[in-house]
């Protein structure tokens, strides 16, 4: 649990000498107990004290990064419960599980879609995260090759090992060491020489154990073997088993700072049937896994996963956003139609998708409305006539069209005459309520 | 450091309610977040409707409407074909004809369709209105009194239009659902002024609105996750009636339920898309806290059913 600020006051010099810029040190500690200032302020603080400090205000849930670079992804580090408290805060990642008793051929063709698998949605680019390479034949030389083929084809794909197997673990991070690949696989059985592994190869480690007792306990043996950055599985494989492990293991670390389960959840998802492998998947991003491994990645499929993702881990106090400008779809001459909406990044997604269908080259005016939807925005005050015209006038786009004409949401028709009072030459038009009926419209409206 | 299961009870309770006449099926009465059976008492799953429609869904997407192509001509026939061929635990019948914008047909043909679906069935049915404030009203009323004895379901009460429907449902004894637009405390303000009718909390069922996978599902999945934890946690009556997602209408409305795979190749197969975006809806909002759920495509249905069984 985190200290609160009289607790840390405790811990400080209490000699209130300002140096920290605070006028006293009580002060200070409330700042700190925020998390709004450092420690290092304060010039005077004892070891010991930095020692407790900084144990306590570690992250309750440690944050494990796999892969470098642009591809990297980083697990962990969250603090609540439920996701309207505050923001989650590092998306789970997908894996897709790559036997390495498949011929090369079909290794290259997995390969292949992760390499493929990236969709832009809402402005994000989402993608396959990972590779989970598995060792099930059992055979050294034959994992060593597997892993050889995924890394050469996809040298930048964060990289998951798996075997119980150190010595196939060391042939295969022999391979990938300079990745800072995650290696899966360590239980009671083969933990010391693991850790070895781990350490020499600089790679994180994917610990499992039956039920949560004794996975607590072994994260803490391999904490004491110097390896600290681990992704736990308790051995849950039903959706039953995954619920009630994840949301003991998030409650642990969240609400009683328990640390021997402060760590990223692994779920395995793999089921026979794609659809319902989607459920169980579903089940793991809404419920507190931070890294899911699949069987198989149809594009349907990933979609589906990816938007549910995007869905839990936006920012419930903030919407998500698309820059204020006006957009052209397709190539819009100087005659093409012009529209205005406001940038919630939802509604910008529906309507320039519609438009594109459309496929009547046009503008978008993109008003900054805090991300709020048309309605939601003209309740709140933000997408007003006299705000809408100050965009327009702004925007300089009469020097780049040879028409004065808006188009508006049906939504807010009500603006229509208050628009054109404030936009002297401007004809306003009132367009369809829903995107969906924007092509009939365009065509209309760009033939007159 | 020792592990102990950091459990958590609680004071307040979903109510049960319990629907239908002839074979009844019962939703509600856990005392725990969604599928905690491992703290806390969960005695019934989720429960799961087809929707069918008083006419022919033209406007729904091939997908799902060539599964019902030899039915959904009339009713009665897509009523029993779900029950006796999907093994359907409940039906939602949607009157979207009485639509002033459809095909606007009278209260009284809704109440003759209402009364002809029920004696086909023995299962339980949930009667939603076309979604038009002052047209609901006058459907509702006819459909209430079609319906009674037959403990069905009546929606959807909204601000707007909620005192007709309240009465209708109470004059008949119906079960009711109150519908508000993504707002906790206007969902909790539209129980109470439900309620000071004279309408037993009891038998209220709360929609605090549907949204689809990707088209602000997480405003639908926090609203839900903050009526159940007010249930729960400050045992606040108002909020325990069960909850309804009524998946269907809003997901196979999406672009991604009918995007041609030609012109999204990203995208992948259609008819697998559109199903999954059901079935994945569907999912993330037993895990907020739906416990009766309004569906279409069979395969969709079929999972999430699987889905449940291996929650419970
Ligand atoms: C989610 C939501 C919220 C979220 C905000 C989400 C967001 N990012 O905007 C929250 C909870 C924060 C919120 C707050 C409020 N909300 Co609100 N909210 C909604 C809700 C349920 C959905 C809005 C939404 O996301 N729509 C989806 C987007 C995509 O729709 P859209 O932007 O309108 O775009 C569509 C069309 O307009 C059209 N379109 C868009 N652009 C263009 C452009 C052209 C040219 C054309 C032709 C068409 C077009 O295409 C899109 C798709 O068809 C609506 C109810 C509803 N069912 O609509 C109420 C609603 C908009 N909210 C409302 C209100 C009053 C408010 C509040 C003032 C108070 C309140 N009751 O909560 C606050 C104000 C916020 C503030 N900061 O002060 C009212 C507005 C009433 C009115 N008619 O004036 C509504 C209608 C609910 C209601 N019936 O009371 N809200
Ligand atoms: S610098 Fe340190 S000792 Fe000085 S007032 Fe700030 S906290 Fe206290």
């Amino acid at each position: 649990m985190a200290l609160t600020g009289v607790e840390i006051f405790k811990l400080l010099p209490k000699t209130n000498c300002k140096k920290c810029g605070h006028p006293t040190c009580l002060a200070f500690a409330m700042k700190l107990a925020q998390r709004q200032v450092s420690l290092d302020a304060c010039p005077d603080v004892s070891e010991e004290t930095k020692k407790i400090l900084g144990e306590a205000s570690a992250p309750p849930m440690r944050p494990i990064t796999i892969g470098l670079g642009d591809k990297a992804v980083k697990m962990g580090e969250e603090t609540v419960l439920f996701r309207h408290e505050k923001r989650f805060v590092n998306p789970c990642a997908f894996a897709v599980e790559i036997k390495d008793s498949l011929s090369d051929d079909d290794i290259n063709k997995i390969v292949d879609d992760v390499l493929n698998s990236e969709i832009d949605r809402v402005g994000q680019k989402l993608r396959i995260d990972a590779i989970f390479v598995n060792n099930v034949s059992n055979d050294a030389g034959r994992f060593e090759s597997a892993v050889k083929t995924i890394t050469s084809k996809a040298p930048l794909v964060p990289l998951i090992v798996a075997t119980g197997n150190p010595a196939a673990a060391e042939a295969a991070l022999k391979i990938a060491a300079d990745k800072k690949p995650l290696l899966y696989g360590v239980d009671e059985s083969n933990a010391e020489a693991m850790a070895n592994v781990a350490k020499t190869y600089k790679a994180s480690l994917g610990v499992s154990a039956k039920g949560l007792d004794a996975l607590a306990a072994l994260t803490e043996k391999i904490k004491s073997l110097g390896v600290e950055d681990m992704v736990i599985n308790s051995g849950a494989k039903t959706a039953k088993e995954i619920l009630e492990a994840n949301t003991y293991i998030r409650r642990a670390a969240i609400k009683k700072n328990f640390k021997a389960l402060g760590y990223p959840v692994i779920t395995f998802a793999q089921r026979d049937d794609a659809l319902f492998e989607s459920l169980i998947a579903a089940l793991g991003i809404t419920k507190y896994s931070s890294l899911i491994v699949l069987s198989s990645i149809e594009k349907w499929k990933n979609l589906a996963l990816f938007t549910l993702r995007q869905n839990i881990y936006t920012d419930p106090q903030v919407p998500m956003q698309v820059e204020q400008k006006i957009y052209k779809i397709g190539e819009p001459s100087s005659n093409a139609p012009l529209m205005i909406t406001t940038n919630f990044s939802l509604t910008y997604f529906i309507v320039s998708g519609e438009v594109e269908n459309s496929k009547v080259a046009s503008r978008l005016a993109v008003m900054d409305c805090e991300g709020l939807s048309v309605l939601t925005a003209w309740a709140a005050g933000k997408f007003t006539a006299s705000k809408i015209a100050q965009f327009i006038k702004e925007s300089g786009i009469e020097n780049e069209i040879k028409h004065k004409e808006l188009i508006i949401p049906g939504y807010v028709a009500i603006l229509s005459g208050a628009i054109e009072d404030k936009l002297p030459g401007w004809k306003v038009t009132v367009g369809p309520r829903e995107a969906n009926g924007l092509t009939v419209f365009l065509k209309s409206y760009a033939h007159n | 450091m020792a592990f102990a299961a950091p459990k958590e009870t609680f004071s307040g309770k979903v109510f049960e309610v319990t629907i239908g006449a002839d074979k009844t099926a019962v939703f509600g009465g856990e005392n725990v977040l969604p599928f905690h059976l491992f703290e806390g008492s969960v005695p019934n799953s989720p429960v799961i409707a087809y929707e069918i429609q008083d006419v022919v869904p033209d406007d729904w997407p091939e997908t799902v409407r060539k599964v019902y192509k030899s039915v959904s001509g009339d009713p009665i026939t897509w009523a029993k074909y779900c029950q006796d061929e999907l093994n359907a635990k409940a039906i939602a019948l949607r009157l979207v004809s009485t639509h002033p914008d459809r095909e606007n047909r009278s209260p009284e043909d809704a109440a003759k369709t209402v009364k002809d679906v029920l004696s086909a069935i023995n299962i339980p049915l949930i009667i939603l209105g076309s979604n038009h404030i002052e047209k609901d009203s006058s459907v509702l009323i006819r459909a209430s009194e079609a319906a009674k004895g037959k403990n069905c379901v009546i929606g959807k009460a909204q601000e707007g239009n909620y005192k007709t429907i309240t009465a209708a449902a109470m004059a008949n004894n119906h079960k009711l659902i109150a519908m508000s637009e993504l707002d906790i405390n206007l969902s909790k303000q539209l129980n109470i002024l439900i309620t000071q009718m004279g309408f037993d909390k009891e038998k209220l069922i709360t929609d605090p609105m549907c949204s689809a996978l990707g088209y602000g599902l997480e405003y639908t999945y926090s609203v839900m996750e903050r009526i159940r934890l007010a249930a729960l946690i400050q045992n606040d009556t108002t909020m325990q009636p069960p909850m309804i997602a009524d998946v269907g209408m809003y997901t196979w409305k999406t672009k991604e339920a009918q995007a041609l795979e030609s012109d999204l190749p990203l995208w992948g197969s259609l008819a697998e898309r559109g199903i999954a975006w059901e079935a994945v809806t569907a999912s993330a909002l037993l895990m907020s806290g739906a416990e009766l759920l309004i569906m279409r495509h069979p395969e969709a249905v079929k999972a999430v059913e699987k889905f449940i069984e291996e929650l419970v």
